[in-house]
């Protein structure tokens, strides 16, 4: 084998072609933003009892997938699994622009966007949501400095290790305070679960690798290089592992609730009778984003079965963030235990969302900024490397 | 990129001086008694003093300062067809400066920009008034003793 | 130097004497008009602003103590958009029936103005804040509006304001993109009136809501607590609302 060699990629007419769609999103994405900053939240879907809408799961999807794309890094640096190294440093790059489209969405999604200066710099420890800020401005500097320790030629292995570790460590602590701004919940009886913390790091396991499988074979499509099957089909199965946990915690998460009769009602809404979101939960997240993609990579590994798993986690995990963050809101509150409320604000009853138009293109604009960053990275750093066939890759000691 | 910069230079003046001149801005007459500290100290402090005061009056519950902003309106409202305006209007007082030297101001969005005639609460209730704490207190004192 | 010794001068000035004449350190020398000190209140810590709900007083029909409030602090008004789902709520009138017994009940719902409010606790910019008399406030001058502090309240006590609005009350100023709560009337409460819903609520004859302070074991609520059973709702949480509820 060769040396791993690490290119920017050539400008083609086609790679001009993804760019200008990919900016027409993020276009659209902008549009929506200014209309809906002048005429309010009125003309969203989301209401004063679904306060969080399909802006949310496009960010928290993002967010929680920016740092799942950083395991291959990783798994390199960290864990010292030689196949993996040559991808480090696109991993790191992508998952660097998976926050910035994550935060993006939730950023313009604010009541006040142009407080955001407000957000940064005054800020309630006792918030979860201030200590994101902080875990999420952290993960830049971190993993932008493990970027360049990758980048820079000279530097000692042990050095490249550590600034791994750092960011491996931070990246776990970052997904551990996206899953409590759910968990840490008490009054909602759909979130307040100390589990959704770890289940949120397997999430971001699967949804990140999926993510970087996806993207890095187009800029590969796209930039003329070779990705083997034999490595394809190893980080498929990976895949499927961490598919595999995410269903794991996602059974224990419902059976703990389904133990506690006074969560009796809410497993029911969820697993039973709650519509739109026990559809989204047993069809697309269990069954199409969960059971299909880990029978294609481990009873039929192939090329092409991995790549569908990969875009059937997308969906399944884009169902399972929208179950959690609006289906959680969409179980009513039970202020009163033991009443039936006659007449009241919308109490005891579940809320109705539809989603408006300028929330998907929102939410559509943030994944296209992600791509965007991603694609300008590639274009201007050496960070994805020229050849991935399987004879060039190393083999792990 | 130093003759772009000369240029951007030429603009600017050019573009101050036509400022200075016809698009000075017209800063309407208040009415009232001048401000005790001078107007001088207002026109250059008042948003320090409104920004404290406003974290006085909201978190600490201090609102016997004099500077909030339904105050201003007292001796500050610019009138059109007998209506005062509101910030809407570039005629708005606020905005006859704050246009002029191009900062925007957020406090519109949230306060109202036009005079109340509710101004009950800006003195103290006295216990003769039913709605006192003061009379409240008595009257329950009074029921419990029938 | 300038700006703290100003700011200094007006903590002065709003408490002072009738005229106060003060040399600053640059050398400058200044008379200020103040008001009394009888005006200077300002939240006390030794009080606990708090209510009492009968709800075998209130009537089911009456929804005075909902008009008071929109009135007194205008949020009422609505945009060309408005639905029940978008509109505000500060306070809200429910009709419960028991689901054993068949018993109806029906009882005004506000903002609980609890011990330990969640809202105060996940707020990112400490725009949700408690004042020292326990009356829970949401600053709008630094609300970013992100309405975390409404998936944190468990009595939906909060509204996300969806719509522009003009014409506010001097009263309560709220705007486009903030959070908003029932205050307490805590614009009245600091000039020594009662919450506009009290007031209603006894001019209807009904006198269903029982305003006072938490903390003086002598006031008429503290009695009333003392002496007859009331819940919190939610007790369960632990919160402590200031808020509580009788024969409910």
């Amino acid at each position: 084998m060769e040396r791993t060699i690490y290119r920017e990629i050539k400008a083609t007419p086609s790679v001009w072609m993804v760019a200008i769609l990919l900016g027409a999103f993020v276009g659209a994405a902008g549009l929506s933003v200014l209309t809906i900053e002048h005429h309010g939240h009125i003309i969203t879907g989301m209401n004063n009892q679904i306060v969080w809408g399909l802006p949310h799961v496009f960010a928290i999807f993002l967010i929680v997938a920016a740092s799942g794309a950083l395991n291959v890094a990783s798994i390199a640096s960290v864990f010292g699994k030689k196949a993996y190294k040559p991808m480090s440093r696109f991993s790191a790059l992508l998952s660097i622009a998976l926050l910035l489209g994550g935060l993006s969405v939730l950023v313009l999604d604010l009541g006040r966007p142009d407080r955001l200066l407000i957000a940064m710099t005054s800020y309630n420890f006792t918030s979860i949501f201030a200590w994101n800020m902080i875990l999420y401005n952290g993960f830049f500097v971190i993993v932008g400095f493990y970027l360049a320790v990758q980048m820079i030629t000279g530097l000692s292995a042990k050095m490249v290790k550590m600034a791994g570790l750092a960011a491996f460590i931070w990246r776990l602590a970052l997904t551990t305070g996206t899953g409590s701004i759910f968990g840490w919940l008490v009054a909602r009886p759909g979130y307040d679960a100390a589990i959704m913390a770890p289940l949120f790091i397997v999430m971001s396991f699967a949804f990140g690798l999926a993510f970087f499988l996806l993207t890095t074979l187009v800029l590969f499509k796209l930039s003329d290089r070779e990705f083997g099957d034999v490595l394809l089909k190893r980080m498929g199965s990976l895949l499927g592992v961490f598919v595999a946990a995410v269903l794991y915690f996602t059974a224990i998460q419902h059976l703990t609730n389904i133990y506690a009769t006074e969560h009796a009602g809410v497993e029911r809404f969820f697993l039973r009778e709650g519509g739109i979101y026990t559809t989204l939960f047993w069809l697309v997240q269990v069954l199409i984003g969960g059971l299909i993609p880990m029978a294609l990579v481990f009873l039929r590994p192939s090329r092409q079965s991995t790549i569908w798993a990969s875009i059937l986690v997308i969906i399944g995990g884009l169902a399972q963030v929208y179950v959690i963050v609006i289906g959680g809101q969409a179980y009513p509150l039970e202020i009163f235990p033991g009443y039936e409320v006659l007449e009241g604000f919308n109490e005891g009853m579940v809320n109705s969302y539809t989603p408006s138009l300028y929330e998907l293109a929102l939410g559509l604009g943030g994944v296209a900024v992600t791509l965007l960053a991603a694609g300008v990275g590639v274009k201007i750093l050496r960070v994805l490397p020229t050849n991935l066939s399987d004879a060039n890759v190393p083999a792990d000691s | 990129m130093r003759l772009v910069l000369a240029i951007i230079t030429l603009f600017g003046l050019t573009g101050m001086a036509q400022a200075e001149g016809a698009l000075a801005p017209v800063v309407p007459v208040a009415t009232g008694d001048p401000h005790a500290e001078g107007n001088e100290y207002w026109r250059k402090h008042h948003m320090e003093l409104m920004r404290h005061g406003r974290n006085q009056t909201l978190r600490e519950g201090e609102r016997d300062i004099d500077a909030s902003l339904a105050q201003c309106f007292d001796c500050h409202t610019v009138e059109e067809a007998g209506e005062p305006v509101t910030y809407e209007s570039d005629k708005h007082f606020c905005r006859s400066c704050h246009d002029y030297a191009a900062v925007s101001i957020d406090c519109f969005k949230c306060h109202r920009s036009t005079p109340s005639d509710n101004i009950l609460n800006r003195a103290m209730a006295t216990p003769e008034e039913p709605n006192s704490i003061a009379a409240y207190l008595e009257r329950l004192a009074a029921e419990a003793s029938e | 130097m300038s700006k703290c010794a100003e700011l200094t001068r007006r903590d002065i000035l709003k408490s002072g004497a009738a005229v106060t004449t003060l040399s600053l350190a640059s050398g400058v020398t200044l008379m200020a008009f103040g008001g009394s000190d009888a005006d200077a209140a300002g939240a006390d810590a030794g009080k606990r602003w708090g209510l009492l709900i009968d709800a075998s007083k209130c009537d089911a029909n009456c929804t005075d103590c909902v008009t008071a409030c929109k009135t007194e602090n205008g949020w009422d008004a609505h945009g060309d958009h408005a639905s029940p789902e978008t509109s505000s709520a500060w306070i809200r009138k429910v009709t419960l029936k028991d689901r054993q017994t068949g018993r109806k009940v029906s009882a005004p719902v506000m903002c609980q103005h609890c011990d330990t409010p969640p809202c105060v606790d996940v707020c990112p910019t400490g725009a949700s804040m408690k004042r020292a008399d326990g009356i829970v406030l949401v600053d709008k001058h630094i609300c970013i509006g992100c309405r975390y502090c409404m998936m944190a309240c468990p009595f939906k006590a909060r509204s996300f304001v969806h719509e522009p609005v003009h014409d506010q009350s001097v009263n309560a100023p709220r705007g486009m993109g903030t959070v908003e709560a029932c205050t307490l009337c805590v614009h009245r409460i600091d000039k020594g009136r009662i919450p506009a819903c009290v007031e209603s609520c006894e001019a209807a004859g009904h006198s269903a809501i029982l305003f006072g302070d938490l903390k003086d074991p002598d006031s008429p609520i503290s009695k009333a607590l003392e002496a007859y059973p009331s819940i919190a709702l939610r007790d369960d949480l632990g919160l402590n609302p200031a808020v509580r509820y009788q024969n409910l």
